[in-house]
């Protein structure tokens, strides 16, 4: 029994440590973001604030740049998201068919491209030659379905009682009628839960906007981060004429990642149980 | 005659729902595979996406021949392996560390802070390793030394491992939980009635109980283990770390798109899908004889 509570003390300080290192870097930017220039360079800044200081805040969020790119985050995430969910939940209801014929054939279809990809080369050509650079489209339509998503979906559909949709047939109801009146409605938690997926997955995404997008107009937030980082974005470009403005410059990238990953956490808390539901779901019939 | 036409009739507003999805995988998925075929075509900028004429095994030819090649070959294979070797048991351990703890709500904080790196962009990632990094950051000042770590390329691969752990580890113990919890209270009891202690306990009660994901998990990690993390890479990788860090898909990134040499940048992109692809038959065929759990 002693050594039980031995590996109970040794387990809590492995956990400890766990918590303690995933939190730390999330900590120090946002110390780093409320520092001043001065004591960044000065390497002082660890978990706590030095010479708090909301300058560089002021400075990014006057940055019209920023905030273009920002709405573009949005729209992209909001159209993105609606074109995914729409796709896959028709698709996965087709595959949960099970007396459909050819149905082997579609769910092949759609396997296969988790093993195989075309590759960066051509799906560059093909979205250059589609005539799709600098759209909105280059980002929204190359990823539009998550084959694991897909299969998250199928399996639910199929586990719905058969008996609803022969009913719906009874009652007269077509495929679009039983797909739209009977089976969504009963389908909310999946489908939020793929809604979460999506939106989480272009929020975060970059490099689609990267490799297509060449105006910066067009950016979403995360390309605007990247140059940022990449010393290719300038937030003092839109000029306020204040004198420390050429201070601030190291922990402008700090602030923006905090702004940036601020929408991220603050639904963290609340939408996280879906997620570990939907890889549950998915993990069931993988 | 009418075998064939009574499904159709009957459901065929399934097939229109499945019309557009299969459009998308048509354009966006199976159209890049036949593009490769300009691996082995003149391709001209502007032209067909499928090339202008053939030119046979050339690019294949100059790509293995090319001593950079080669260099960004043995960059991926070792970055793989060492993120298999680090990144696939770890969170085996966390998950049988968690399933000890007793205490229902500090269980959960602790895997609700783990998951969290999860859900963060990697442009962030990369934004916080160079924060943590820099000549002023904190680990500098913890060790009191004043090192560009970003900047050397001995450095690159412990970066990425150990930021490739701190992204991945709590995500990776959701399957594992989710199949400890499956696992049959009457086999323990039986193997302490035998005797067996908490590590005896693990190794021939719970380790076998959990064999099935982690093969499957095994199999789709070994089947990614060519593509790297791409876009991590590319945001912390610098000229400066080329030797240790380019990688085939960043080498091809900047060959095909940034310099234009499409041809041959897709020859090195098929060569690298056609090792994935083996892997993961391979990596399947052998768990399928060996263990007797496979995907398919």
């Amino acid at each position: 029994m002693v050594s039980r509570r031995i590996f109970h003390v040794v387990n809590g300080v492995i956990l400890t440590a766990v918590v303690v290192v995933t939190l730390y870097p999330f900590l120090n930017i946002v110390a780093r973001s409320f520092s001043t220039e001065e004591e960044i360079l000065a390497g002082r800044v660890n978990i706590v604030p030095r010479g708090f200081d909301l300058t560089t805040y002021r400075l990014v969020m006057s940055d019209d740049l920023f905030w273009t790119n920002y709405r573009n985050t949005v729209v992209y995430t909001v159209t993105a998201t609606i074109i995914s969910i729409v796709l896959t939940t028709c698709y996965a209801y087709v595959l949960s068919k099970k007396h459909l014929r050819g149905r082997g054939l579609l769910i092949g279809i759609a396997v296969f491209t988790m093993f195989f990809s075309g590759g960066l080369i051509p799906n560059y050509v093909l979205v250059s030659g589609l005539g799709l650079r600098n759209t909105i489209w280059a980002v929204v339509l190359p990823n539009a379905i998550n084959v694991f998503n897909l299969l998250v979906m199928k399996a639910f559909f199929e586990s719905l009682p058969a008996e609803l949709e022969e009913q719906a047939a009874v009652d007269g109801l077509g495929t679009y009628g039983t797909l739209l009146r009977i089976v969504l409605p009963l389908s909310k938690a999946v489908v939020a839960t793929m809604v979460l997926f999506y939106a989480v997955a272009y929020w975060n995404s970059w490099f689609t906007a990267f490799l297509y997008l060449d105006r910066a107009e067009l950016f979403p937030v995360t390309v605007y981060l990247r140059n940022l980082i990449a010393g290719a974005t300038d937030a003092t470009s839109t000029g306020s004429a204040d004198t420390d403005v050429a201070q601030v410059a190291a922990n402008i990238k700090a602030v923006t990642m905090v702004l940036t990953v601020v929408p991220i956490l603050t639904v963290y808390p609340f939408v996280q149980r879906y997620f570990v539901s939907g890889v549950m779901l998915g993990a069931v019939k993988g | 005659m009418t075998t064939t036409r009574r499904p159709w009739r009957r459901d065929w507003q399934l097939y229109s729902l499945a019309v557009l999805p299969l459009l998308f995988f048509l354009v966006f998925r199976y159209a890049p595979m036949l593009g490769n075929v300009i691996a082995f075509r003149r391709f001209r900028p502007g032209g067909s996406v499928f090339g202008e004429y053939w030119v046979g095994l050339r690019y294949v030819t100059m790509f293995l021949a090319d001593p950079g090649f080669w260099q960004v070959f043995t960059n991926t294979l070792i970055i793989g392996a060492l993120t298999l070797v680090i990144c696939f048991p770890l969170p085996i351990v966390l998950a049988l560390l968690l399933n000890e703890v007793r205490i229902r709500s500090l269980k959960r904080f602790v895997q609700s802070v783990s998951y969290l790196p999860h859900f963060l962009s990697v442009v962030i990632v990369a934004g916080m390793i160079g924060q943590l990094l820099s000549v002023d950051g904190v680990v500098n000042a913890l060790a009191g030394t004043e090192i560009p770590f970003l900047q050397r390329p001995e450095w690159f691969r412990t970066i990425y491992v150990s930021s490739e752990v701190w992204q991945t580890v709590g995500w990776g113990t959701i399957l594992y939980l989710a199949a400890l919890t499956t696992l049959d209270e009457e086999l323990y009891d039986a193997a302490k009635i035998d005797g067996a202690g908490r590590w005896r306990q693990t190794w021939h009660v719970t380790l076998p109980g959990i064999r099935p994901t982690m093969v499957t998990l095994l199999i789709l990690n070994i089947g990614t283990f060519m593509a790297v993390g791409f876009e991590k890479v590319l945001l912390l990788y610098n000229p400066l770390t080329y030797p240790t860090a380019d990688v085939i898909p960043t080498y091809l990134y900047r060959l095909g798109v940034v310099s234009g040499n499409f041809s041959y940048g897709a020859a090195i992109g098929l060569f690298e899908a056609l090792i994935g692809l083996i892997l993961v038959f391979s990596a399947n065929a052998i768990s399928r004889r060996t263990v007797g759990t496979s995907l398919w």
